[in-house]
Formats: structure tokens, sequence, C-alpha cells
């Protein structure tokens, strides 16, 4: 009887692990497959000239340099408003707000941002940027957007990393004769910046890859020539993919999952950087 | 000559632990004044108000006075910063910083102002003989201080409060996770320190307390209850619960 019983926890044993392998297989599948999909069927679409030319034809033929451009331009633009934003809240939150209801409320709110549908974004930054501050549709304008959306997850995964620095390294640091300025720059934020560079990146490759906030403040359908200034409209990967698989009729499949790829390989290259930034800092971290 | 005189000091934390309760004390120059007693005495919270580390915490309400050299440190108008380079500090647990061992002591003073290499190098090596650890570490210096053992952190820990060049050295238990070697180590190098420096030690055991107290000071839930020289108390003690703790009937 004894010995059936332990052969029977074994067996439900085994059960369990076999479930959960599967499971954590079932939720890798899916992205797997996306990513060799579109790798197969955009593979042969890309070509210097894909990379480094202009859509002609209608968009139906050429390159989408400038939608690669203008991307890479909304994420630069994006990180010049919300990195240094993001930081100094998250530092002001984590090493000076006293726990009060004005902090707890603003704790509250960074939370509820992250949750707001990006299509709302996009029209409170048309509303704000666009019209009232009178950007125009414009580089400005969709950074701005693309910032207000992307600080929340900046705020908090810097907040986070800030407070997981041990607070022994502050009382030290302050007793050797260190303001508190000095003990957030030499110590807590060297030790805090992998972990805030990852949230950096992880909120600065979803505003690359969003299409909603963009649409209404400074996405161009087409453009013949690059954007020029801040003031300009550009043209965006997101966008133009959106454009291109809805908008144009007779559109080649082939450029339409090219133009995905280069997105993809866009979003994940930054993913990885991100993923290499916390592996070798936890390699290297001292506690 | 007393170098630091606690008038009257009372201190209650925020959550309303009253852990300071009136406690007066001279505390001699170039000498070791032991703060012993049982968990929860006040013996670490004393030593936070003498540095102002205490600052730091939520404190409900405190009165008294500490003068050290005759100023009260206290007064909310006391440049703090000099006042932590004149009274260095070593904790229970060694915290290195996650630094290489020799910025950990080139940290305070190269806030201080400190620029030129070749002082920096002297304070460098200066300090750690006075810690007893330069031998072990003069060939690695710009290796990781966390790759140190756990008795080599707590000398560093030592060394670096010596950096400064300060005039009081506070140790709360700094040999509390240390084997007898390395207590003994840090034990004789503060029997050295006492000819230039004033030494306040919260010791890890009563023998440590016995072997290294010039006077001593007996804390009992906030209150000192004696102080004295360390020879007659450990051996005379004038109150029963001194006499009781020491001979090991609580605490
Ligand atoms: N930051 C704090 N906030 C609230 N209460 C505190 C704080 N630090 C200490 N206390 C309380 O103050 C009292 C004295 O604590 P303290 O750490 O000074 O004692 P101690 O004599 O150093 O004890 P130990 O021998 O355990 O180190 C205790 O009751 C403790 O709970
Ligand atoms: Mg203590």
């Amino acid at each position: 009887m004894k010995h059936l019983l332990a052969r029977n926890r074994h067996l439900v044993q085994r059960i369990g692990f076999t479930s959960i392998t599967m499971m954590a297989f079932a939720t890798v599948f899916p992205i797997v497959a996306t990513v060799i999909y579109i790798l197969i069927k955009g593979g042969p679409a890309i070509s210097l000239e894909f990379l480094t030319g202009f859509p002609h034809d209608g968009m139906r033929a050429g390159g989408i340099l400038p939608a690669i451009i203008g991307t890479v331009y909304l994420t630069l633009g994006t990180a010049v408003f919300s990195v240094p934003l993001g930081i100094a809240a998250a530092i002001y939150l984590s090493e000076y707000a006293a726990d009060t209801p004005l902090t707890r409320t603003i704790r509250i709110a960074i939370i509820n941002l992250a949750g707001i549908p990006s299509v709302v974004y996009g029209l409170f930054g048309l509303g704000l940027f666009v019209l009232f501050l009178n950007f125009g549709t414009s580089i400005l304008a969709a950074s701005l957007t693309l910032s207000i959306m992307t600080l929340p997850v900046i705020i908090s995964t810097a907040e986070e990393s800030l407070r997981a620095v041990p607070q022994a390294f502050r009382t030290v640091s302050i007793s050797l004769g260190a303001t508190r300025w000095q003990t957030i720059q030499r110590i807590v934020l060297k030790e805090a910046l992998p972990g805030i560079l990852t949230g950096v990146i992880l909120g600065l490759e979803r505003a690359a890859g969003e299409t909603a906030p963009i649409l209404f403040t400074g996405a161009a359908f087409f453009l013949p020539r690059l954007p020029g200034s801040p003031f300009d409209a550009t043209m965006a990967l997101p966008y133009h993919l959106f454009v291109i698989s809805t908008q144009v009729p007779e559109m080649p499949i082939k450029i339409q999952y090219g133009t995905a790829l280069v997105l993809l390989v866009f979003v994940l290259t930054m993913n990885l950087i991100a993923t290499i930034i916390r592996s070798r800092a936890r390699a290297k971290r001292q506690w | 000559m007393n170098k630091i005189v606690i008038e009257d000091l009372s201190l209650q934390y925020s959550d309303g632990t009253e852990s300071l309760r009136g406690v007066s004390l001279g505390i001699r120059q170039n000498a070791v004044t032991v703060l012993f007693g049982p968990a929860g005495g006040g013996k670490s919270t004393l030593l936070r108000c003498l540095n102002r580390l205490n600052d730091l915490t939520e404190v409900k309400a405190s009165s008294g006075k500490i003068l050290i050299d005759g100023e009260n440190i206290l007064d909310p108008k006391v440049d703090v910063i000099a006042l932590r380079r004149k009274v260095g500090m070593v904790f229970a647990r060694p915290v290195v910083l996650p630094l290489s061992i020799r910025e950990n002591l080139t940290y305070g003073l190269e806030l201080a102002g400190e620029r030129r290499r070749v002082k920096l190098d002297e304070a460098v090596e200066r300090s750690l003989r006075l810690a007893a650890l330069y031998e072990e570490v003069k060939d690695r210096l710009d290796d990781p201080a966390i790759a140190l053992s756990g008795g080599q952190q707590q000398r560093l820990c030592l060394a670096r409060s010596l950096v400064l060049q300060p005039e009081v050295i506070l140790l709360d238990e700094p040999t509390s996770g240390l084997d007898p070697i390395s207590t003994g180590k840090v034990e004789s190098a503060l029997q050295e320190l006492k000819q230039d420096y004033t030494i306040i030690l919260v010791p890890h055991s009563i023998q440590q307390a016995a072997r290294t107290a010039d006077f001593a000071a007996f804390f009992l839930q906030g209150e000192l209850i004696e102080f004295g020289e360390g020879k007659s108390l450990f051996t005379t003690p004038k109150e029963k619960r001194t006499e009781d703790y020491i001979t090991g009937r609580f605490g």
C-alpha cells in the first residue's frame, strides 16, 4: 500500500513537470513561429536597395529608407525627452520623496498610466502638442507623445532598480561625509544603471513599434524626401507597415513582410542589447 | 580631558520607542569607552547621534545636548558633513562600497576635495597600516573590495574611517562576524589607535568589553545605569543590575 502511494506520487510529479514544460513551450511557440514565418516571407525582400532606397510606383516598389530613418528619429526624439525626465522622476521618488499620500498618489498614477491604450496617448498628443502648442504634425509632437507613453515604464523600472541598491551603501557613504546627492551620483546610480538602462531600452522599444500614438501626431503617409527638421512630419516603420498593408491596393506581399521584418529586427535588436546589459550586470554585481 | 559631553540626551523614534532616556555621560579623549548592555538598550542609537546619522531615520523627538569640543552638534546649524569627517564610524556588518579596495579608502577624501595622487596614496597606505591590513592587500589595491574575507573587509571599513583622520571613532560591534584571530587584530589596532583618537566601542561580548574598556557605560532600555573605569566596573560594579548582567544572570 505504502509502496503504491510512493509510486503514485512519483507519477503525479512526472505529470506535473511535463505539463509545466509543455506550457512553457506553448508560450514560446507563437513568438518563435511568428519570427520564423516573417523571416521566411520577408527575407527575400531584403536588399541594399530596399534598405537604402525610397519607395516608388505608389510604394509598390523601391525601398523603405524614409520609414527606417523616421523610426530612428522618433526613437531618439523619445529618448531625449523621456530618459532624463524619467530617471529624474525615479530618483526623486526613490531617494527624496517621503512616503506621503501625495507620493503614493503619484506612484499609483504612474502605474495606471502604463495601462492606458496607446491610441488615447495619440489623441492626447494631438490635442496638446499638435494643436494647442502648435507643433503641427511633426517629429517633435510625435516624440513628445511617445515620451509620455514611455515615461511610466522608465520611471517604474528605474525606481525599482534604485530601490534595489542596498540601503547600507547609502548609510556608509553618508557616514563618510558624502551628501545625499553625491551618494546618489557616485554609488546608487552606478549600481542601478544596468537596471535603469534595461527599462529605458524596453520603453523605447515599445515606442519604436507603436503606430497609434504617432498616427495623428507625426506620421506621414508618404514623403518624397527625408525630414529636415523636428517640425517636419516623418514616415515611420510601424505606420508604413499599416499603410502598405491596408491602404495600398495591389501591394506586393513581399514588401509588406520585408517591412515587418525590418521593424522586427529593429525592436529585437534593442531587446537583445537590454538582455546583454542585464546579464552582464548580474554577473558583475557585488552584492 | 573630556572630548565629548552628553547632557540629558533623550530620543524617541517615530514608532514611539523611547530609545534613550536622559543620558548624561562624559567621554574621555585618547581612551576606549565601551557602551554595553542587552539588546535594544540604545547603544547603537547613541552612536548614531554622535555623527548625526540619525538624521536619516525617522526620529519623533529628541532633546538634550552633545558637546564635542564644546560645540553642541545637535544644533541644526551644525555642518553635518564636517562633523561626519571628524567623527568616523564602523558598522557591525562590514559594508564595503561596490568599488575597489583603493577607491573605498579614497572615497571620503575625494569628496572632501583631495585630488592629489600622492596624498591619496599616502592616506591609503597609512590607514591600511593602522588597521593592520596593509601587508595583506598591498599588492591588490585595485581589486574589488568585495573579494576580501569578512575579517579583511571589517578592517578595510576601519581603515576607511581612519583615512579622513577623524578625531573620534565610533565602532558598533565591529567584530561581531569575525573569527578570534581577526577580532584580536582589530582589538590590538584599537589599542594603538587610542593614542591619537577618542574611541567609542559597542563590544559584541562582555569579554570584549572587559578586555578593551578604559571606561565603560552600562545601558539598559535606554537608560545609562552605571558608568566608570573599566577595571572597577567589571570587577566591582556598584549597581545590582550591572552586576547581574555582567555575571550573566540576565541578557
Ligand atoms: N530606526 C529605528 N526606528 C524605530 N525604532 C528603532 C530604530 N532603531 C532602533 N530602534 C529601537 O530603539 C531601541 C534601541 O535600539 P538600538 O539599536 O539603539 O539598541 P542597541 O543597544 O544597539 O541594541 P543591540 O545590542 O541589539 O544592537 C530598540 O527598542 C529598537 O527597537
Ligand atoms: Mg546595536
